[in-house]
């Protein structure tokens, strides 16, 4: 049995993409909760982003960093006035770093009831391989 | 009426340099972690975390509940109260391992009060991208009137 499991994708500090980022575009940056997790064919990564829209989000990769965002629109209409806020409008954003192992151009993204789903396949020869012993 | 600022920094305090920015960062991940209480206001651990606002004719409800079905979502109302439960549970995974498990799950339920009474025979429910929008009629009384104003 193989119990060493590839650390594929590693969260990367907020910091590292939140400074890129503030420059270029306005409004809160929302760092979004995630489910990492692996099976012998893919990693699979669950992001929570809610108000969201399809045409909003946007998944890019390159240089081995993975970077998803997506911008939720407030839904606020122009007369409505505020009663109580808990949570802001703004722009989800999230990077990780691919290893190699990752098939870069199989990964499957789907975005539903704001939550994005990316699914990153390994290569072949990431896979977890069984070896067999032979006695003599 | 409270309305919570989104914000403890006005707009004109937009993220002067990387440096200032990153250290605000620090300080607010730190509080977070000692108080529980996260930047924005909210308390971290309550779920789904909502916005009330108005208009003339209605109060609006928006609940953050993403990648719940709709079937699982219940909504109730009493006098000026309204509940909104449910139940969040992800899909089970066969021979999967964990590197990372963030997201909530599990049942939740939780009401708010509105500053007045609504229509309650007239409630709308809307689950759009994982937001649950409530809009709540008012009764004609409660709505603001414009009163003229006799000269002689």
């Amino acid at each position: 049995m193989v119990t060493d499991k590839t650390q594929a994708v590693q969260r990367r500090e907020a910091r590292d993409i939140a400074t890129t980022t503030e420059a270029t575009r306005p409004g809160v940056l929302l760092t979004p909760p995630v489910d990492i997790f692996e099976d012998a064919n893919a990693i699979t990564v669950l992001a929570d982003m809610p108000g969201v829209e399809p045409g909003h989000l946007k998944i890019d990769l390159h240089d081995g960093v993975l970077t998803i965002t997506g911008h939720a629109a407030a839904r606020e209409g122009s007369n409505e006035v505020p009663v109580f806020h808990e949570y802001p409008a703004g722009t989800f954003q999230r990077s990780f770093t691919l290893s190699e192992a990752i098939d870069q151009e199989q990964i499957r993204a789907t975005l539903k009831h704001g939550v994005l789903r990316l699914r990153l396949p390994k290569v072949e020869r990431a896979k977890p391989r069984q070896i067999t012993i032979q006695t003599g | 009426m409270i309305v919570r600022q989104l914000s403890p920094w006005g707009p004109g305090w937009n993220m002067p340099t990387p440096a200032v920015a990153q250290m605000r960062r620090d300080m607010e991940s730190l509080m977070e972690r000692l108080t529980g209480v996260t930047a924005d206001g909210s308390v971290a651990g309550v779920f789904p975390p909502m916005n009330v606002s108005e208009d003339r004719d209605h109060y609006y409800v928006r609940a953050l509940v993403p990648g719940v079905d709709a079937a699982q979502l219940n909504v109730s109302v009493v006098h000026q109260t309204v509940a909104v439960s449910g139940t969040r549970q992800s899909p089970e995974e066969e021979g999967v391992s964990h590197h990372r498990k963030e997201r909530a799950e599990g049942a939740f339920s939780r009401s708010v009060t509105l500053p007045a009474s609504f229509d309650a025979t007239r409630v709308e429910a809307n689950y759009v991208d994982g937001i649950l929008t409530l809009t709540l009629p008012k009764p004609e009384a409660a709505k603001p009137r414009r009163v003229t104003i006799q000269t002689s």
